[in-house]
């Protein structure tokens, strides 16, 4: 067990391993080969609550520091300094702060996070420094500025940007996840609309207001477009709303469609549709048009996902055989892969790297069989994969943050929308917790 | 059109050779002819240089007429191309064929690259035919109210619905049983049309569900055709897992959302 909690921490800070290990001894044992390239252990970073400058900084400045701590938090790559351990001074400005109280014990920080916050004339204007606390000569990694229109969630973004600054810097060149965004269906009353909230589940708010059934939001590459599909008078159709425009555009209704994706060049789109008769997995270009059917076997297909590193395979849900299974293709229909072995699989989603699929699974599902369907990660090149959640309820819609370090994901005591809840883990399975209240469903993790 | 492509192209290179011959005649300091080239030695210079590098270009579609939904198989061939794209396709082998669906009538505009630069353009145009809704029998001629179609008591009392097992859309025979009503209620009752509602239970993934119910929905429909409907007075809606009947965890209710719904399509 610790040798497997071991391996998926490597696999999530990045760590260059090649281990072996075994799950589950009992059930059908999995060997994990992983090969992942990256930066070292986690470091100690330290963030001081930040000074208040001119002005009533009060709960804004109580939302930055709470934000700030709990980005660094959940970023999966650093030791986080408790700040019952902190020194007790609040450094604002650089020759406030005496490196020599974060480097020694019990502080022992690496790298120290402070600034000031200061409220002025209707904005809020925050300066934040990084520190290399065993630097005494040249101590200073980073050095922000910020400005915006004073709010509470001016106070957040500016949180998570600087958040993102310093897991940019100190995380191996990969971006942070902090300005990224969660898409997710959210049950109101009879009607599902697809709500947006921050990383974090802070800033819950509606993008749709239809009226109606809608689910299966997927954002696009570039965040200006979301696909989802809806019901109308002819089922259920795939929709296109312009974040920019802020309404529907135009996309062509041509028999019942679901599970929209986009290509990682956002230049087109796969979906299941039935126009032929029977549901098969169709691309199209982004505006709906030239659609073209990739795959021909009788039977539901469903919940296409591209490969986003490379656009150049799909991985798929198809009951060609009876219970639907994982498959992957290239993306005009050709090599078909069948990847799991039975039970009933559902919803793909292909990390960022395009090394692994994340799914749902019940191994044993059947009628009668109170089999759990759990999150798994599934390596392509060797077929191993690795179980992530446990004996908690049915979870499903697992989707990976840009990073690759998170994995979004449903839980809930049974299958209905009404009690399930969005919650985040970290890619080896630690660290859950939720994101919302029942009542939210299908999570879509933005490519940026 | 493609003729035409080819002589306008030709022109600025033969005139390039034509300025390229003058230029080397002058500097080469042979004098005896500078009065003017004659057009006809550069002849033989420019047919093999030009023949080579022009690429040509055909497409074509098998049918250039369909139904909306239906599939189109475009076919393309070139010679000395090296870079041929189909707009909204993007690259595409040199020659070669592809199944479209188009949802509305598409010019197909192929364009084939050589090497050297020179372009050459081929169109086809699919023509599709987007069924238009038929016109509502008016109340008025009907007295109002159901008009031909009858009213839903009536179709619910003659017409039963079908239910299907766990993960399935076959037919069971009782299923067949139902579907031998609605087609001879739908036979004694030429107004009529029917939308087949797909239904799941709760159990498992929504958006598995959804095609699941297509396919449900669709044996049904395709078992009423076989029985002589036409299959214009047979629409299918999908409500996979979305839309439930019975809301209890238990396998009667189950069975109760695990069907095929007719209802009268106004």
């Amino acid at each position: 067990m610790s040798r497997k909690t071991a391996l998926l921490r490597a696999m999530v800070t990045g760590f260059v391993a090649l281990a072996v290990i075994c799950l589950t001894p009992a059930a059908r044992a999995q060997d994990f080969t992983g090969t992942i390239v990256g930066s070292g252990s986690q470091i100690r970073i330290a963030v001081a609550d930040f000074k208040p400058g001119s002005g009533d900084a009060g709960s804004l400045k109580r939302a930055f520091d709470t934000t700030l701590y709990s980005d660094l938090g959940n970023a999966g790559i650093f030791d986080l300094v408790s700040k019952s351990l902190a020194p007790t001074s609040t450094p604002g400005v650089p020759a406030e702060i005496s490196l020599g109280q974060w480097s020694i014990a019990p502080v022992n920080a690496a790298m120290v996070a402070f600034g000031n916050l200061g409220v002025s004339g209707g904005k809020v204007q925050v300066n934040g420094f990084l520190f290399d606390a065993k630097n005494t000569q040249y101590p200073q990694v980073l050095a922000k500025q910020y400005q915006e229109e004073a709010s509470e969630d001016s106070a957040r973004q500016i949180a998570h940007r600087f958040a993102d600054e310093i897991i940019f810097r100190l995380g191996g060149g990969t971006a942070g996840i902090a300005e990224s965004k969660i898409y997710f269906v959210k049950l109101t009353g009879a009607n599902k609309e697809i709500w947006e909230m921050d990383y974090d589940g802070a800033n819950q708010h509606p993008i749709t207001h239809l009226g109606t059934i809608s689910i299966s939001p997927r954002i696009s590459p570039d965040s200006s477009r979301l696909a989802f599909v809806s019901l109308g008078k002819e089922g259920f159709q795939v929709k296109v709303y312009s974040m920019l425009l802020g309404r529907v555009v135009n996309f062509p209704s041509t028999g019942g469609s679901n599970s929209p994706a986009w290509a990682p060049d956002g230049k087109s789109i796969a979906f299941a549709s039935s126009r032929s008769g029977d549901p098969e997995i169709w691309v199209s270009d982004a505006n709906g048009n030239l659609a073209r059917r990739i795959t021909n076997f009788k039977g539901p297909d469903s919940s296409p996902v591209f490969n986003p590193r490379t656009g150049s395979q799909i991985a798929w849900i198809s009951g060609r055989t009876g219970l639907p299974q994982l498959y992957i293709m290239d993306s005009d229909g050709s090599t078909v892969q069948r990847l799991t072995d039975g039970g009933y699989v559902s919803s793909p989603s292909w990390s960022p790297n395009g090394q692994f699929v994340a799914f749902a699974w019940d191994r044993k599902y059947g009628p009668g069989a109170p089999g759990g369907r759990d999150i798994y990660v599934m390596e392509i090149s060797s077929k191993k994969w690795i179980q992530l959640t446990h004996d908690s309820g049915l979870c499903d819609f697992p989707s990976w943050s840009p990073d690759g370090r998170h994995i979004v994901y449903t839980n809930g005591p049974n299958d209905r929308a009404s009690s399930s809840r969005i919650f985040t883990m970290l890619a080896d399975g630690t660290q859950k917790h939720a994101l919302t209240g029942p009542g939210a469903d299908m999570p879509n993790w933005s490519w940026k | 059109m493609t003729q035409e492509h080819m002589t306008t192209s030709r022109m600025p290179i033969a005139r390039t050779l034509l300025t390229l011959a003058l230029a080397l005649t002058l500097a080469t300091g042979c004098g005896k002819k500078k009065s003017g080239v004659d057009p006809n030695s550069l002849g033989p210079v420019e047919p093999p240089t030009t023949a080579s590098v022009q690429p040509t270009a055909t497409i074509t579609a098998d049918p250039v007429l369909i139904d909306l939904g239906q599939s189109v198989v475009l076919n393309w061939r070139t010679t000395n191309a090296t870079v041929v794209t189909i707009d909204g396709i993007g690259q595409v082998n040199v020659n070669g064929t592809q199944t479209v669906s188009p949802a509305n009538s598409t010019n197909f505009h192929l364009t084939a690259k050589s090497d050297s630069g020179a372009l050459v353009e081929a169109n086809v145009r699919v023509t599709v035919r987007v069924p238009v809704a038929p016109v509502a029998p008016s109340d008025a001629t009907n007295g109002g109210g159901g008009g031909d179609m009858g009213t839903d008591a009536a179709f619910h009392a003659a017409v039963q619905d079908v239910f299907y097992d766990y993960d399935s859309y076959e037919l069971r025979p009782d299923g067949q049983t139902s579907v031998a009503q609605a087609a001879a209620y739908m036979v004694a009752h030429p107004g009529v049309r029917v939308v087949i509602g797909g239904y799941c239970d709760e159990r498992g993934s929504a958006e598995y569900n959804l095609a699941l119910g297509e396919n449900r929905a669709n044996s049904a429909r395709t078992a009423l055709i076989n029985a002589g409907v036409a299959p214009a007075r047979v629409r299918v809606i999908s409500y996979g897992k979305e839309k439930q009947f019975c809301t209890e965890a238990n396998e009667a209710c189950w069975q109760e959302n695990r069907r095929a719904q007719f209802s009268l399509d106004r």
